[in-house]
């Protein structure tokens, strides 16, 4: 099965789909089936443990943590109305250092326009 | 929760060797960083994205001694979580209090 190289493009995206091709593709005594169960299986488990409140350590990439932000009353912001903000968990991403570094060198992003179609995830 | 811990779950949930799973879990997050410092954003369906941003210098100050500094050009690291991973988050707490309130047990 040929497999399409690696191309990054600074600006362009990787998506979990292409994130397993890649991954399949460097290893290729492992199909890409089980690869894809691997990394769907990485990222449950990391969703598991924050929703247990767990912080999440993986050296030279990054921590998450989960915290929680107060119950407030705020605003909206069209009609000026006061609204009650129930407290809510967030999970926050600290940067390690080693990725910090890696990303502070990477490619100048092309500045021109919007980037196209910001969907969330 | 670890790299370790997590090549644990692997093993336990899949039914890889742990070597195997390690080294699959050390290729994941090589890749991320990879793709990362190559400027390109890395977007994980049901946990959130990642973006390079790009930040412009600007003044700042040492918030101890309050002198000013000059804070050069950068990039950074954003982690944007999704919509499915903070309503994960807020599921066991909602339920929490809507037990507390109306308790029927």
């Amino acid at each position: 099965m040929a497999v399409s190289p690696k191309r990054t493009i600074p600006g362009g995206e990787m998506t979990k789909s292409g994130l397993i091709e890649e991954v399949a593709r460097r290893t290729p005594h492992i199909s890409k089936k089980d690869t894809e169960v691997v990394v769907n299986t990485i990222f449950d488990a990391m969703i598991e443990s924050l929703r247990l409140g767990d912080r999440i350590e993986i050296r030279g990439f990054g921590s998450f943590q989960v915290k929680t932000r107060e119950a407030r009353e705020g605003r909206n912001p069209k009609t000026g109305e006061p609204v009650h903000i129930s407290a809510k968990r967030t999970p926050f991403f600290k940067v390690g250092k080693e990725l910090k570094e890696m990303v502070d060198d990477s490619p100048d992003l092309p500045e021109e326009g919007p980037v196209q179609r910001e969907a969330s995830a | 929760m670890t790299k370790a811990e997590i090549v644990e779950q692997i093993y336990e949930r899949v039914g890889f060797s742990k070597k195997e799973a390690a080294e699959l879990v050390e290729k994941v997050f090589e890749i991320i960083k990879n793709t990362l410092a190559e400027g390109e954003k890395v977007k994980i369906s049901g946990f959130g994205n990642f973006v390079v941003r790009h930040k412009n210098a600007r003044k700042g100050r040492n918030p101890q001694t309050g002198q000013e500094i000059l804070l050069e050009e950068r990039k950074v690291l954003t982690f944007k979580p999704s919509l499915v991973l903070k309503n994960v988050l807020n599921e066991a707490e909602e339920q929490g209090e809507t037990d507390a309130g109306e308790s029927s047990l």
